[in-house]
Order: C-alpha cells, then structure tokens, then sequence
C-alpha cells in the first residue's frame, strides 16, 4: 500500500504545483509586484527643501498634524504622473485634501513650470534632486503616492499612477475616517 | 497565397496527427498489423506537411511580407538576411511553429530508423508522438498563428528585438527546441513501454540513442545560450540562475540522470522504474519551462510575450502530457519486474547515488525558480531567490556529485569493493589537492570555495583519465598492447570519458572566470593611457559608425604589451532606431586561456567615454568544455552497438533454432 | 496604458549592462570591493531579476549610492542589507532570509535527498534480507525434482526434454 503511495507521489506534485498555477494565472497575480513594507509604520523622514524658492524647507512637522495627509512623489518628466494629475487637483479642490508633493529626481525651475503649467494641487512642495527620499521612502519610481493619518502612520502606499478606483476604493475613505 | 498554402499544410498535419495518435494505437491493442502500420507513413506525411509550413513562414519572412502580422511584429525589411531567417523562430507563433516542426521531424526519424523496433512498441511511439503533435499544432492554430494576414499592410515592420540579431542567439533556440523536442521521443518510449507493460534491456537499448540526441542538442543549446549572454552582457557574467536559464537546466539534469539510469536498465535490468519516470520528467520538465517562459507567471529578462490566456492552454496541456505519464506511471509502474539484484556498493549503487543527486539538483532549481510565486500566493509576501541562493545549495551538491563521479567507473556490477576504486584515484586526489592548494595561495586567498571548486575541476579531467589508462593498462603492458585496447574501447566509453572530461573544464573556466576575473572602469578620452593586467591600453578615437538598422558609437582601443602593439579592440555601443534600444557590442581578444574584452559605455568628446576592460582567465574552457561534453555525447551516439542493437527480422527468419526476437535475449548476449 | 508606458521606460533603461558607473566607484578598493559584493546580493526593484549592479534604473543607482554611503559610515555589511529590507523588504534581497517562512526553500531539496537516500536503504536492506534464502521447496516440487533426478541419471528412461 505505501509502495503504491510512493508511485502516485510524483502525481501529486504535480497536481499541487498546477493548482498554484491556475491559481496565480486566475488571480491575475502581477509578477512584478514588488509590494510595500511602508503600510503599518510611521512614516520615514522628510528633511527637505521647498520646491519654491523662499519657502520653508519641509519637515516631519507637515505629516504630524493629527489631519490626513497624502504624500505624492511626481516629477515632470514622467508621463504617467500627468495622467493622475486632474484627480490630484480634484481631490484638493472637491475634497479638501492636504497632498504634500516632492519633485524626485527633476530639476526646480522645471518641476515649477510643470505645476505652473497644470496647476498646483499640493499644500506643499518640496525637492528630492538625489532621490535620498525616494530612498528612505522606498520608492521604486514615480507617481507614488502615500496616505498617511493623523498619527503619522502609514496606511496606503500606491506604486503607479493613481486611478478613479484608487480613489472610490480606498484614497477618499481614508481622507474621511472610514477606513483606517 | 503562400501564407494561405502554409496554413493549410498546418490543418492538414493536425488531421494527420489526429489520426496518427489514435490509430496505431488501438491497432496496437487489437494487434493489428495493418492499423500498426499506418503510424510510420502517419509520421513521414506530418513531417512534411509542418516542414511546408515552415518554409512557408520562412518565405514570408525573407520577402518581408507585410501583409502577415507576424513578420509585420518582428521584422524589417532593412534587415540583414539571416535574420530575416533567424527571426522566424524570435518571436512565440514561429517559436512554436519551430517546436511542432522538430516534434514532427524527430516522429518521421524513429519512423525511419525505428526498423528494427517491434510493431507494437513502434506505432505507440508513434502515436504519442502524434498526440503531443496534436497538442502543439492545436495551439498554434487556435491561439498563435503565425500566418493571420493584416487587413492593410503598413509601410514596414517593428523589426526584432535588436538583443536577438546576433549568430549565437540565432541559434540557439534551434538547439534548445532539438533537445525539449527531443525528450518527448523517450517519453514516448516510456509511455509505450508503460503501456506495454514490460520495460525490459532492449527498450533501454532503443532509447538510449534519443536520449543522448537529445541531450547533446540541449548541452550545445545551453552552452551557446550562456556564450551569448557572456559576450553580449559585457562584464564576464555567464549564468544568472533566471527562471528561462533554469527552465532550460531542469530538463538537462533529469536527461543526465535518465542518460545514466538507462543503462542500467540496460545492463542489469535494474532500476526499471526509476527510469521510466525520469523519462516522463524530462520532457514534462521541458514542458514546464515552455509554460514559465510564456505564460507570464515569473517575470524573467528573457520571457516572451507575456499572455495569461495562452499560459492556461500551456498549462493544461502540460497536465495532459505530465499528468496523464504519471498517472500511467502510479497504475503500470508498480507491476514492473524488479530486476537483479546488486549491493550498495557496485556500479549501480554509484549509478542510483548519481540519480539521486541529480534530482536533487533538479528539485533545487525548481523549488528556488517556483518557490516566490508560491509565497506570495500563500501569504501575499514577497521574496527573492538569486544567484546567492543557488551558489548556496546548488554548488556542495554539485561537488558531491564530482566527488562520486570518478569513482564510479570503477565499481564493478553487482558488487564491488570501494577502497580499491579509491586506490586507483589516488593520484588524481593528490594532484587536485595541489591544484587547490595552489589555487588557495598562489592565485587568491580571498576564497577557499574557488579554490576547492578549482581542485574538483582537476579531480574530474585527471580523475577521468586514469579510470582510461587503466581501462587501457597503461605502463603495466607494452603501449602497442594499450592502444590495441583503446581500438577496441567501445565507443560508449569513449564518450564518457570525453564527457566526464569535458565537466571538469567548464569547473575550471567557471571558477577561474568566476573567481579571479581582473577589471577595470575607467572614463578615458580620446588619446589617453591606462594600465591593465599587464597590458597598456590606449583609446584612440570614437567614431559613429552606420550599420543596415542601427546607428553605433564605436571605440577604437590600441592594446600593447611592453611598448609592442599586441591587439586592437573595437567596441561599440548601437542604438537599433526602429526599437529604440541600446545594445552594447563588446571586442573581445582570446587566446584560448583568457579572455581580454572591453565593452564601451555613455560618454562624449568632452567628459570622455566610460570604458570597461576585463581579463578572464579560462573563459573559453567554459564553452569548449560545453561543446567537448555535447561531442563526447555525439561519440557515445556513434556507437555502432547502438544500432545493431536487435537483430533483424531477417536473421530471425535465417536462423533455425529458438526464435532470437528482439527481448531481453539479444542484446544481453552482447559484451559490455 | 499606463502600465505599458511603464514598461517601455524600464525597457529603455534596463539595457543588461553592467551599470556601475566610474563616477560612483569609491576611492578606497577594500570598501568599493564590498560595495559591488552586496550590490550583487541586493535586487534592482524595478528590474526583471537584476541586481543594483547591473541595471541602469534609477532607483538602482540611487540603492548603490546609498549601499556606499553606509559602507563610508562604517556599517558592517549586515546593517548595509538591513538599511534596505527596512526601505523594500525581503524582496530586495537575492539570497533569501533563513525564516520559518523560507524554511521549505532551504531544506526542501536536501530533505529530499536525505529521505530518498534512506528509503532505499532501507528498501535494499530489506529486499536482500528476504532474498538471501530462497524459498524452501514444497512437496510437489521436492518430488518432481526427484523425478527430474532420477531420469538424468538414466535419460533412457524418458523421452528426451530440450533446454
């Protein structure tokens, strides 16, 4: 009996394998996701300066205000950030949001002339030019975005462009309370 | 119109293996000659019919016709002819179309050369030959079909991917393709034999030619593949345990470990089950990596285009197959009779420890490649399995495996001593203990495991030709005595020690390259000097260079030795400008004992351009270790034992006492 | 859209080369030796199966800038990879951390070795103990190995048996 056992051992390997597979193909799994470890903790350091010239540079002060705040990593070179820009505007004119937002990686009288050009949905901005931030932030690129609460936790980390879906699902609860 | 005549030839194929795969073998299981027979013409009307196909698409390709979407996605008419030919199988309808060919090219071969086989065994083979056909065929035509026409033709095509316009990545997937296709021939075998009920040494005699074919291919496959990477990366890298790397080294290990069971099952009529399972495990293997690289479950720098649809027709197909041999193999296998007997310690004991360890290889490489998908499905965390994690448990197994390697051989059957095995390699151990020892201090103290690595490299050459010089009792009798002994070597041996051999130069160009590589990044302009590895390098000049389809930058390096100019280095750096893709061309200088290459970076006449120099030691040993193991397969494969391995039905009917069929009689009766 | 938008810029960034740049190399051989040590150990995030030294994203020079500024700092290289899994978790890691988690990826393989080498050991054992003696004849076959005895002593006795 066990011997049989051992001839159909290979079988079921196999089978348990296949149904990883079917699960990963039907579940749609992205295979480059790389997730967040940012969800759940505090939020790093901001030590930077502003992004308009004269402003006071940025501190962690602006993320421990007790009030929602949504941290948004652009730059003007990226495409995918001019596509998510009309719901950031959206959501500072209909919703109220405070949104901070750090130029990565671009140069200051270019990020300016991009929000100029667009207009400016962030309470604040500041300069990342090295990317030191993007780093403790553990950014993998632009857009990212960030939901941080009132205690300064972290509590969404969207990687890509924000969508109408984030929004509805996740981003405009959270500036409400409902979700936590 | 001729698109259309090879689409056409594809249905007709499908028909045809249709048929092929049910036929012959309800014939099989009536007995019935006639229906048995329909399965070798089946086979070579296949055959040609998926080859006018081909050379179909291939016609499309060389005219650039860009009325067929496919040569529209891949190709340019500005592009060099062969890789106009190339390109057919650089993109995933023609890659398949190449697999449906080579699976119908190797049926019609054991319909051509399987003469000698009975009927039975014959047309099963065949038959599920023709299944698998069917499934290949089945998917080229119902999810990627190579011959769909464009309604309007543009003005040119996007081109191929410029990574891929280089002769060694040209044909690689040929031989690649020669290999995974060439293991579904003995999984076909096993699954007649399965079917039959009887595994006995003669099958292990017919299969045993495939087997190595198949292997030899995929050994060449591989190597050229890691060649490739080596000269087209620019930095001496060579093997990066990428899921479409291992997908490709699966099938190799559990092929070697099926190479090596099989004869025993040859030999001693032992270990029957095991080898019929790893028969079934090659080709699934095979199967699988075919899955991983284009279904888009892994994310790989190689994988094709990602489509979660085709994936599941992939994966069910590879149930089919995988599932359907191994659930033939839980209900036959346990019938099979046990066959003889042996100690622990005996050749098949060795033979037994060497499949054990190559499977475990094998299930390292498959859990390390699946084990993040199946993470992150489980618990949605997210983990990465690299080279630091294979070099961990990949390598000591490995070693283990070189160690047993040379003393095999001379373990006698059945039962056999192991300390006089030993005492015959004790040469062979003090020489690779030097060699350690002189790679640990004389070359770099940094790293005992290069250093060990190394000593096992020795181990295997030196190791390997003793087991030679005493098989050919050289300096205990007269030379002439010896060399008559080596005529009269069975071609078998000779391949194993050509392969055996072979191991131990890639070990050694593996380590030395690995291990004690020399480099240098320099940003130099143009006139300048630097020092490297005893060589005195001097940038000329950067030029911009026109070439068919691309726009290069390319440097000129002036390398002396000693105030004498020794060679001149032209790297280049193009850009493809219908891809937009930047690819670096390295120049390298070889004298068979290192390689001296530079590869060109960003730069201009102002800052200076970004060179990058290196010196590897032994690197080509890599390759042509790679190629001298395929060759001692080839050697092993032009054993004439192999083909006369039945006798045929013609002295059968000669001979007037029992009936010499083609059992476990014949081939036994033969010398070993 | 977006997504392929993404894709062809990685394409256009991730050329496989080896991306550490002259400028980023630091004085000091000892300290820039294990710089490109842990460079290979550490993935680029961005990357399809890269590590930080061989592709040319920019997060990828970012992590290696970063990796030598800890190792200028004095950090051991077990606080460098620290400094990173703390910023992109595990993932960022080529060789993957012995947890329980990862327990079946370390041993899977070696357990399998070790289980299949005793099982037949003991399988072996086990036939040669029982196959060692043969069976013990029966009575039928007792007698008619007499018979077969008997007649060899005299083959006149019975027509003659081929084999």
């Amino acid at each position: 009996m066990s011997r049989r056992l051992l001839f159909l051992l290979p079988l079921l390997t196999l089978a348990l394998m296949a149904g990883f597979f079917a699960w990963s193909l039907l579940a749609g799994r992205d295979p480059a996701a790389i997730g967040s470890v940012m969800v759940g903790r505090p939020a790093p350091p901001i030590n930077l300066p502003a992004l308009e010239e004269g402003h006071p540079p940025l501190t962690d002060a602006l993320l421990k205000t007790g009030k929602p705040v949504l941290v948004n990593f652009f730059a003007s070179w990226c495409a995918p950030c001019l596509a998510e820009h009309p719901l950031f505007m959206r959501l500072k004119e209909r919703d109220g949001a405070v949104i901070i937002g750090i130029a990565w990686k671009n140069k200051r009288t270019e990020a300016l002339a991009w929000l100029d050009r667009l207009g400016n949905p962030f309470r604040t901005a500041g300069l990342d030019l090295e990317g030191k931030a993007g780093l403790d932030w553990g950014l993998s690129g632009v857009p990212e975005t960030y939901a941080i609460d009132g205690n300064g936790v972290v509590r969404l980390h969207f990687r890509g462009p924000l969508t109408e879906r984030d929004l509805t699902d996740s981003v405009l609860p959270f500036l409400k309370g409902t979700t936590k | 119109m001729i698109p259309e005549l090879g689409h056409f030839a594809l249905i007709l194929a499908l028909a045809v293996a249709l048929v092929q795969g049910t036929v012959p073998l309800f014939g099989a299981a009536r007995g019935d000659a006639r229906l048995m027979a329909l399965a070798p013409v089946a086979a070579l009307t296949q055959a040609f019919l998926v080859t006018l196909a081909f050379l179909a698409l291939m016609q499309a390709y060389v005219a650039s016709d860009l009325s067929v979407a496919n040569v529209v996605a891949n190709s340019h008419s500005a592009k060099p002819l062969l890789y106009k030919v190339t390109g057919v199988w650089g993109n995933h309808e023609g890659s398949m179309l190449l697999w449906a060919l080579i699976l119908s090219i190797f049926g019609a071969a054991v319909a051509l050369f399987g003469a000698n086989l009975p009927d039975s065994l014959r047309s099963r083979v065949l038959s599920i030959q023709a299944l698998i056909g069917v499934g290949f065929l089945a998917f080229i035509l119902f999810t990627s079909n190579p011959f769909t026409r464009l309604a309007s033709a543009p003005a040119d095509g996007n081109g191929l991917n410029p990574l891929l316009q280089d002769p060694g990545l040209a044909f690689h997937p040929p031989l690649l393709y020669l290999g995974y296709v060439g293991f579904s021939v003995t999984y076909s075998f096993a699954i007649a034999a399965l079917l039959e009920g009887r595994v006995d040494a003669a099958w292990a005699r017919w299969v045993r030619p495939w087997t190595l074919a198949a292997w030899c291919f995929l050994t060449l496959g591989i190597a050229l593949g890691s060649w490739w990477a080596y000269y087209i990366l620019g930095w001496g890298g060579f093997w990066f345990w990428d899921p479409v790397e291992n997908a490709s080294l699966m099938p190799w290990l559990a092929g070697t470990a099926l190479l090596h069971s099989a004869i025993v099952v040859e030999k001693r009529d032992a270990l029957k089950s095991w080898t019929v399972l790893l028969a079934v495990l090659a080709f699934s293997l095979s199967l699988l990596g075919t899955f991983l690289v284009r279904s888009g479950v892994l994310t790989s720098v190689h994988a094709f285009a990602q489509d979660p649809a085709r994936g599941f027709y992939i994966l069910c197909f590879l149930l089919a197959v995988t599932g359907g041999g191994l659930a033939l193999y839980a209900w036959r296998a346990p019938s099979l009779q046990p066959g003889g007997l042996f100690q622990p310690i005996s050749r098949e004991g060795a033979l037994i420890l060497n499949n054990l360890l190559l499977c475990t290889l094998a299930a390292t490489v498959l859990l390390g490649t699946l084990y993040p998908l199946f993470l992150d499905l489980l618990t949605g965390d997210k983990v990465s399995v690299g080279p630091p994690f294979f070099n961990a448990t990949f390598v000591p197994i490995t070693l283990a495996l070189f160690a047993a390697l040379c003393v095999g051989p001379f373990l006698g059957w059945k039962r056999a001593e192991l300390w006089p095995a030993l005492i015959h390699l004790r040469t062979a151990f003090v020489v690779s203990v030097i060699a350690a020892f002189v790679a640990g201090f004389a070359i770099d103290s940094r790293s005992t495991l290069a250093a060990v690595a190394f000593g096992f490299g020795v181990w295997l050459i030196v190791g390997t030709l003793v087991e030679l010089a005493t098989r050919l009792r050289l300096g205990v009798v007269p030379w002439r005595e010896s060399v008559r002994r080596l005529r009269n070597t069975p071609r078998a041996s000779i391949g194993m020690t050509i392969s055996h051999a072979a191991l131990g130069f890639v070990v050694l160009g593996a380590v030395a390259t690995g291990a004690w590589h020399l480099e240098l990044i320099r940003t130099v302009k143009p006139g300048e000097t630097v020092s490297f590895a005893g060589y005195e390098v001097t940038l000329q000049r950067v030029d911009n260079v026109q070439g068919p389809n691309f726009i290069a930058e390319r440097a000129t390096l002036a390398v002396k030795r000693n105030g004498r100019p020794f060679t001149v280095l032209q790297p280049e750096r193009r850009l493809f400008v219908v891809q937009r893709r930047q690819v670096a061309e390295t120049a390298i200088q070889t004298n068979l004992l290192r390689d001296f290459y530079a590869t060109l970076g960003e730069g201009d006449a102002n800052t200076g351009w970004t060179i990058r120099l290196y010196s590897n030691p032994l690197a080509p040993w890599i390759w042509l270790g790679g190629a001298l193991c395929a060759l001692g397969g080839f050697v092993s494969l032009s054993d004439r034992r192999l083909r006369i391995g039945a006798p045929s039905r013609l002295a059968r009917s000669r001979a007037s006492g029992p009936a010499l069929t083609s059992g476990p009689g014949g081939p036994r009766s033969q010398k070993t | 859209m977006n997504r392929t938008l993404a894709v062809l810029l990685l394409l256009l960034m991730a050329a496989p080369v080896l991306a550490v740049e002259p400028s980023e190399m630091l004085q000091d051989p000892v300290l820039e030796a294990r710089a490109r040590e842990i460079g290979q150990a550490l993935r680029c995030v961005v990357c399809q199966n890269q590590s930080i030294d061989d592709s040319q994203a920019e997060v990828a020079h970012d992590m290696r800038r970063a990796v030598r500024e800890r190792l200028i700092a004095g950090d051991t290289d077990q606080q460098v990879f620290n400094y990173m899994v703390a910023r992109y978790g595990d993932y960022v890691l080529l060789k993957p951390p012995f947890r329980a988690r990862t327990l079946v990826l370390w041993l899977g393989a070696p357990a399998l070795l070790v289980i299949a080498g005793v099982a037949l050991l003991v399988t072996a054992r086990r036939r040669r103990a029982t196959s060692l003696a043969p069976a013990p004849l029966s009575e039928e076959e007792r007698r008619r190995l007499s018979v077969i005895l008997s007649e060899a002593k005299d083959p006149s006795a019975s027509p003659r048996r081929e084999g």
